[in-house]
C-alpha cells in the first residue's frame, strides 16, 4: 500500500530524513518509535504532503502510484489520513460542518454525489457513540477550546467518518489519560481490517498495548535503524534508546 | 471642461428648471450647499480626511449629469439582488431614477416608504424638519449631494409603530452608453418608540463608469430601534462615496453592518451622534475586496451626552493588489460620562500587494469613561490550512472557511434569518465558494 524508498528531506536547508525505507501493506499496523528529533512527526507530515518540507529524495509511493506531486487533499482523496499530534484549532468552524464538508470533497473527488443529510446524521451519530462523544461537541468550533482528550478523539471521530486506507497516527496517545487512551485505541481497531493499514507514531509502549503492532520500527537521525516485531517495542520500553545507539556505533 | 466646472453649469440650469416646483428652503439649501462646493471642490489627497483615498482619477471621467438614462431592467433580475423568501417593501432606483414598477412602496397612516422626489414641494412636514438638518453639508460631498439630489428613498415611521416587513431599497446601475453621476438621497425618520429595518443595495452591472454619491440622513426617536444594512457590490468601473448621518435618541437603539464588496473606490463616512441618553449605536462591517481596489471606512461616533455606549466592528479581507481604509474616531465631550466606546478592526491580507491603513482616532475628555481600540493584520494561518486540507479540503474552500470564520461575528446583530441567509451566501459567492458556511453562537 505504502511504499517509501530511500527518502530524503529537508526543512530550511537542514536534513531531518536521511534516506529511509518503509513498506506497509494492507491489513498491516506498523508503529514507528524513536527518540525526540529523529524525525517521526516529519516523515507523517511528508506523507500527508506538507508543503514546507522539502524532498530531496527518493520517492513515496502509495497502492503503486507516486504521490509526491499530490497536494495534501489529494492524498486524502487517495486514502491517506494523518491524526496531527497538535490538531489545529479554528474558531467559527462547527465540527459538524467541517466533517460533512470534508466528506462531502472526498465523495467529490470520487465522482459521487453529496451525502444525504440522514445519512450523514446517522453515520455521524454512530461514530459519535464509538469515541463515547458528546452531543453538544458537534456544535463547537473544531478544536477551540478542547482538551488534549477531546482533540485527540475528534481526530480519530474523522477518520472513522473518512474510512480512509491508511491511517497515520502522530502521537495520538500524548495527552491522554488511560479511558480516553482505551476510547481512542478502541476506535481505531475498529477501523482496522484486511483493506486498511495503520502507522502508529509513539514514544511509549502503552498505546501499543491497546493497538498491537504487526512491526516495529526504530526511526533514529532520519533512518529507519532497526525493526521487529512487537517485542521490540517492549523491549524498548524496558531499556530506553541507548542500547541502539550503542548498536549503531 | 473639467467635472467641478461642469456641474456648476450644470446647477444653474436646475435652478431655472425647478424654479416654482421646489419648496424655498430646498433653493436655499441648495443653493448655500452648491456655494460649500464651488468653494471647496472635490476633496483631495492632500484633505486630511482623505489622505488614502484619492479621488481624482474619478473626477477626471467625462459623466452624463441629467438623467438620460434607460430605467428598462426586468423585474426578475431586480429580484435576484433583492431578499428573497421573505415579504418586503421594495425602492427601486435604476441609473438614478426612481422605477414605480418595479418599487413596492406605501403610505399608511404609521409609516410610508416612497420616493423622496415628491417632497421637495415642501408638502411634508416632516421633510421639511429634517431635510439637511442631519448631514454636515459643510463637506463638500454632502453639499454637492445635497445642491443636486432628486430621488432617492423617503422613509417614515410614527412613534410607537413597527414597520412589519423588511424595506428594500436598490440602486441599480444598467446603462452601457455613457459614464454616469448619479446623487442619490435617503431620508429616515423612525420616531419614538418605532423599530425598522432597512436593505439598502448599490449594485452596478453596467461596464461604464458609474459615480454614486449618495447622502442618508437618519433620526432615530428615543427608545427606537433602527437597523440598516448597506450591501455595496459594485464593478471595478464605480466609484461609490456613501456619506450617513445617524442621530439619535435617548435609550435608542442602531446598527448600520456595511458589506463593502468592491468597486473602483468606496469611501463611506459613517457618522454618530446621540442626543439622548442611554443610546446603543452598533457599527459592524465586512470588507472583501480584491483586485485593484479600495474601500476606505470613516466612523465618527459623536459622545456628546452621558451613558452612551458605541461598538464598532470592523473586518477586512484584502486579497491581490486590494486597499482598506479605517479611521475611527471617537469623540467623547466633556459632559459624557459613563460613555462606553469601543472599537475593532481586524485584517487579513492575503498577499504581499494587499494593503491596510488603519488609524483609531479616540478624543476623550470625560474622565469617567470605558473607550477601547483595536487592531490586528494577520495572515491565513498555513497550519490550520494543512490541517483541512489533510482531510480532503480542497486548499480553495479551506481558505474561504478560515475567512468566514474570521469575519462571521459581524453577523451576529443580523436578526431577520432569511436576511441573514442571503448576506451569508453573498459571503460565499464572494470568496467564490460553494459552501455551507454556518454562524456559530459563539
Amino acid at each position: 500500500m505504502l511504499k517509501i524508498q530511500d527518502l530524503k528531506v529537508e526543512i530550511e536547508g537542514k536534513e531531518i530524513i536521511k534516506g529511509l525505507n518503509l513498506e506497509i501493506n494492507k491489513g498491516e499496523v506498523h508503529a514507528i518509535m524513536g527518540p525526540n528529533g529523529a524525525g517521526k512527526s516529519t516523515l507523517s507530515a511528508v506523507i500527508a504532503g506538507r508543503e514546507e518540507y522539502e524532498v530531496t529524495g527518493g520517492k513515496i509511493e502509495f497502492e503503486g502510484k507516486d504521490i509526491m506531486d499530490l497536494a495534501p487533499e489529494e492524498r486524502a482523496h487517495a486514502g491517506v489520513f494523518l491524526s496531527f499530534q497538535y490538531p489545529v484549532e479554528i474558531p467559527g468552524v462547527s465540527v459538524t460542518n467541517f466533517i460533512k464538508t470534508a466528506i462531502n470533497e472526498n465523495r467529490k473527488a470520487k465522482g459521487l454525489d453529496a451525502m444525504e443529510a440522514k445519512d450523514l446524521l446517522k453515520l455521524m451519530r454512530e461514530k459519535q457513540q464509538l469515541l463515547e462523544m458528546d452531543k453538544t461537541f458537534m456544535s463547537r468550533s473544531i478544536n477551540e477550546g478542547f482538551s488534549g482528550g477531546e482533540k485527540k478523539r475528534n481526530e480519530i471521530f474523522q477518520m472513522a467518518m473518512l474510512d480512509p486506507k491508511l491511517a497515520i497516527l502522530d502521537e495520538t496517545d500524548s495527552g491522554l489519560d488511560i479511558d480516553a487512551l482505551r476510547i481512542v485505541a478502541n476506535g481505531v481497531n475498529k477501523l482496522k481490517g484486511e483493506d486498511n493499514a495503520v502507522m502508529v507514531i509513539t514514544h511509549y509502549q502503552r498505546l501499543l498495548d491497546h493497538i498491537i503492532p504487526d512491526f516495529v520500527h526504530v526511526l533514529f537521525d532520519g533512518k529507519i535503524v532497526k525493526s521487529g516485531d512487537k517485542n521490540l517495542a517492549l523491549e524498548l520500553e524496558e531499556k530506553g534508546y541507548d542500547w541502539i545507539k550503542q548498536e549503531l556505533k | 471642461m473639467n467635472l467641478k466646472d461642469k456641474l456648476i453649469n450644470s446647477f444653474e440650469n436646475l435652478v431655472q428648471s425647478s424654479n416654482g416646483s421646489e419648496a424655498e428652503h430646498v433653493g436655499t439649501k441648495r443653493t448655500e450647499s452648491m456655494a460649500v462646493f464651488t468653494a471647496q471642490g472635490f476633496p483631495s489627497m492632500k484633505d486630511e480626511e482623505w489622505k488614502y483615498t484619492p479621488l481624482n482619477k474619478s473626477i477626471k471621467r467625462d459623466y452624463q449629469l441629467e438623467s438620460q438614462f434607460s430605467t428598462d431592467v426586468k423585474s426578475s433580475e431586480v429580484d435576484s439582488f433583492l431578499c428573497s423568501g421573505i415579504d418586503s417593501y421594495k425602492l427601486v432606483f435604476v441609473n438614478g431614477v426612481f422605477s414605480s414598477a418595479l418599487s413596492n412602496t406605501t403610505s399608511q397612516e404609521n409609516f410610508f416608504v416612497t420616493n423622496l422626489k415628491d417632497a421637495f414641494s415642501g408638502d411634508s412636514e416632516i421633510f421639511n424638519e429634517y431635510f439637511g438638518k442631519l448631514a454636515d453639508t459643510q463637506q463638500s460631498m454632502v453639499a454637492l449631494n445635497t445642491a443636486f439630489a432628486k430621488e432617492g428613498a423617503f422613509i417614515y415611521v410614527k412613534a410607537g409603530s413597527v414597520v412589519d416587513k423588511l424595506i428594500q431599497i436598490i440602486y441599480i446601475n444598467n446603462d452601457n452608453s455613457e459614464a454616469q453621476l448619479s446623487q442619490v438621497r435617503n431620508l429616515f425618520v423612525v420616531e419614538d418608540r418605532a423599530e425598522v429595518q432597512i436593505l439598502e443595495r448599490h449594485q452596478s452591472l453596467t461596464d461604464e463608469y458609474v459615480f454614486t454619491n449618495v447622502v442618508t440622513e437618519t433620526s432615530v426617536g428615543n427608545e427606537a430601534h433602527f437597523k440598516h444594512f448597506k450591501v455595496q457590490n459594485n464593478l471595478d468601473q464605480t466609484t461609490l462615496v456613501d456619506s450617513t448621518f445617524v442621530q439619535q435618541g435617548a435609550k435608542s437603539s442602531s446598527l448600520v453592518d456595511t458589506f463593502a464588496f468592491g468597486g473602483d473606490l468606496t469611501r463611506n463616512n459613517l457618522h454618530f451622534e446621540f442626543s439622548g441618553e442611554y443610546a446603543e449605536a452598533n457599527m459592524d462591517a465586512i470588507t472583501l475586496l480584491k483586485g485593484d481596489t479600495i474601500v476606505d471606512h470613516h466612523t465618527f461616533v459623536d459622545h456628546a451626552v452621558p451613558n452612551c455606549q458605541s461598538n464598532q466592528l470592523y473586518k477586512g479581507i484584502y486579497d491581490e493588489k486590494s486597499k482598506g481604509v479605517f479611521n475611527g474616531k471617537v469623540m467623547v465631550r466633556k459632559d459624557a460620562q459613563k460613555t462606553n466606546a469601543f472599537q475593532q478592526n481586524n485584517n487579513l491580507l492575503l498577499t504581499d500587494l494587499a494593503a491596510i491603513d488603519t488609524k483609531p482616532q479616540l478624543e476623550i475628555f470625560a474622565d469617567d469613561v470605558a473607550c477601547s481600540h483595536g487592531c490586528t493584520i494577520g495572515q491565513l494561518d498555513d497550519e490550520a490550512l494543512f490541517y483541512m486540507q489533510s482531510r480532503g479540503i480542497p486548499i480553495k474552500e479551506a481558505k474561504a472557511f478560515l475567512m468566514f470564520a474570521f469575519a462571521g461575528d459581524t453577523l451576529k446583530n443580523i436578526t431577520i434569518p432569511e436576511l441573514k441567509a442571503q448576506l451569508i451566501n453573498l459571503v460565499a459567492q464572494k470568496l467564490n465558494v460553494n459552501l455551507e458556511l454556518n454562524e456559530l453562537n459563539i
